[in-house]
């Protein structure tokens, strides 16, 4: 326990008699760790500086009278609390990480080489642009890339995430219908297994989202959705599609949909963070798409979740191109240039400046080192993996949807039934097996949902040892062992953390052990 | 008598006053709720339109309203202690009251048992 009352050492393998309570709270090399304010203490710096002689400050009384509140840490113990911190972090570099929906593949070195080079790395925005061609250029190449492989007229580049690309294309979409004065267009249609951020998306553009249900086979209920646009396809703005969807499957009626949508006067916009799945094989341009995101984080392997930023470029068809925000690469006769002023038709700008150039210079290194060949191999092999995945698992885990699926294997927990271990178990259980924990209850329409995509990344040897902790675990849970689930991480550097508490009452400050005893009085 | 909704709500006429919450099927479904967001008294919501919004560590969802009519008074109690949806759904954790517009929307809901076989089937 540390001076907050809060276990800070691994107390699992304590199981083992042999296994002594060391003084010291660590195990071997499993370290505990503290809290930065643990480490350090209020009182202490770790850089002491004498006062400059013969300097009078100007502050007046805006001087900070009392102390700062941060802890104060020399230099190796700053350096020992971050170390120790991420021989506790689970990434990519050390394992399997089968986290559905998110496109967890390995980054390659080539990219960190590339993305370090000075003209990508040590740019600034407000560089004169004669000095910055080269990064220009890349953006310029990016660019062409995304629109080749969507078969789209335009890519707007700038937005910083997924859920931000969609908001460009939501916004795009929403400019052209106020452009056309179809200002009574404000009806969004989502389908109920899409990611949250489609609605959330939608509302924030000022639309009202309806509902489409799905069929008893995972897809888009066509004769729902065609009966909803029926009802008033007047008050249609457009649909928000996953394709592949979240769960995994192929929207088979993809076109009959984009038709339907495009014949009530509508715009189709297409959530692509699972364009992983359709790289080189497919184009969305060809399937009736107005606007699309790409997760380049995702599809394109730069680093993500805790790892580094998001960047969600969005393509966009002829009918919205004009709206696209500013700023965007122009070349010319003397070079590259960047249009920084929106005309009338733009919807504006997104950021302050170009986006997320570190992402840009790792995803184009990615895509040109993979060749077009290579990009099509890779969509092949995720999906091919992940249908190993299925294949392997069928007979002891319960697939939502019967047939093939394709980058991402869903299961539901009806293998689970009566075991008295639910699908928060079965993922603990996984830390144990020393894997990151597939997604879970994600899509909301499969109970208990497990969504694995292994992606490409992983080896045909790789797949087989993750299959065979799942098998096992299968086995386990069916076999009686409640109590190992229930348990489970025992091996974990922190146990099972009580998410419950942590989402009622969050703790978002450190406040001083003194305090805490004051506020208890 | 106590009439519940596919979207597992239950409703309560009391007099003219209805009280609404969800459904201890539902609430297990959810696993365990972290916060419920609930409408403004004087507030009018129609049939199936969304009445709250209630999070779980697992998701989020909406609630809709089982008849049309206006909100009379909500749980506030739920703001703090979001735990009571799970403890109690059909006691101390009702979402709000409401006035009915038209009593005989209730008739189309399912009863008790109506429900219950609705659920096993699901
Ligand atoms: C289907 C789907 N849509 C949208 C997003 C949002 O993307 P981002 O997290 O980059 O904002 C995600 C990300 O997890 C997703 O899985």
């Amino acid at each position: 326990m540390n001076n907050q009352g809060r276990p800070t050492a691994p107390d699992a393998a304590n199981t083992n008699t042999l296994a002594p309570k060391t003084h010291s709270g660590n195990q071997a090399l499993n370290q505990a760790v503290q809290l930065i304010f643990e480490v350090g203490d209020l009182a202490t710096t770790g850089i002491d500086l004498p006062q400059p002689k013969g300097t009078k400050s100007r502050l007046g009384d805006q001087a900070r009278k009392g102390p700062i509140g941060l802890p104060g840490l020399s230099e190796p113990e700053t350096m020992r609390h971050y170390v120790r911190l991420s021989q506790k972090n689970y990434a990519i570099d050390l394992g399997v990480y089968p986290l559905g929906s998110c496109t967890m593949k390995h980054n390659p070195r080539l990219n960190e080489k590339v993305a370090r080079m000075p003209g990508f790395a040590d740019v600034h925005p407000l560089q004169p642009i004669a000095t910055v061609q080269g990064a220009l250029e890349l953006m310029s190449e990016l660019s062409h890339w995304l629109m080749t492989l969507c078969n789209m007229p335009a890519v707007a580049l700038t937005p910083k995430a997924g859920a931000h690309g969609e908001l460009c294309g939501m916004m795009a979409i929403r400019a052209r219908l106020d452009a056309d004065g179809q200002t009574q267009r404000r009806r969004v249609l989502v389908p109920e297994s899409a990611h949250g951020t489609n609605p959330a998306t939608a509302v924030q553009c000022g639309f009202t989202v309806d509902e489409i249900p799905a069929s008893g086979d995972g897809r888009v209920n066509l004769d729902a959705l065609k009966a909803r646009i029926d009802s008033n396809p007047d008050d249609v703005a457009g649909i928000m599609l996953t394709n592949p969807n979240t769960c995994g499957l192929f929207e088979r009626d993809i076109i009959e949909i984009a038709d339907a949508i495009h014949a009530a006067g509508g715009y189709f916009y297409c959530d692509g963070a699972n364009f992983n799945a359709l790289v080189g094989r497919v184009r969305p341009g060809d399937l009736g798409v107005d606007a699309m995101h790409i997760n380049l984080h995702k599809t394109f392997s730069t680093p993500h979740g805790g790892g580094g930023p998001g960047s969600g470029p969005t393509v966009l068809s002829d009918a919205l191109k004009d709206y696209a925000p500013v700023p965007y690469v122009v070349q010319t006769k003397e070079g590259y240039d960047l249009v920084e002023n929106a005309d009338d038709k733009s919807f504006g700008r997104m950021c302050a400046f170009h986006g997320q150039m570190g992402m840009y210079s790792r995803a184009l290194t990615y895509m040109m080192s993979h060749g077009s060949d290579g990009l099509r191999q890779a969509t092949e092999d995720a999906v091919l993996n992940a249908n190993y995945v299925q294949a392997s698992l069928s007979d002891v885990m319960t697939p939502a949807f019967g047939g093939v699926c394709m980058h991402e294997a869903l299961f539901d927990d009806r293998f689970l039934k009566d075991t008295g271990v639910d699908t928060l178990d079965f993922a603990k259980a996984m830390i144990d097996e020393g894997y990151h924990p597939m997604t879970m209850y994600f899509p909301l329409v499969v109970h208990g949902a497990m969504l694995i995509e292994p992606t490409e990344s992983e080896s045909k040897q790789e797949l087989d040892r993750f299959i065979g902790s799942m098998r096992h675990l299968a086995e386990k849970a069916k076999a009686g062992n409640v109590e190992m689930f229930k348990q489970a991480p025992v091996y974990a550097p922190m146990r099972r953390l009580d998410e419950t508490q942590a989402a009622r009452k969050p703790v978002l400050r450190w406040v001083e052990p003194e305090e805490v005893g004051v506020a208890a009085e | 008598m106590m009439k519940y909704t596919e979207s597992h709500e239950w409703i309560k006429l009391d007099g003219d006053v209805a009280t609404v919450g969800i459904s201890d099927y539902a609430a297990k479904a959810l696993g365990d709720v972290v916060f419920v967001e609930l409408p403004g008294v004087g507030d009018d919501v129609d049939a199936g339109g969304e009445l709250a919004v209630v999070e779980s560590v697992k998701a989020a969802s909406e609630v809709y309203a089982p008849i049309a009519g206006e909100v009379t008074a909500v749980n506030d109690a739920l703001e703090a202690a979001p735990e009571t949806v799970n403890a109690a759904p059909t006691e101390g954790g009702w979402f709000v009251k409401m006035t009915v517009a038209d009593a005989s929307a209730l008739d189309a809901l399912m009863d008790e048992d109506a429900y219950k076989d609705y659920c096993a089937g699901l």
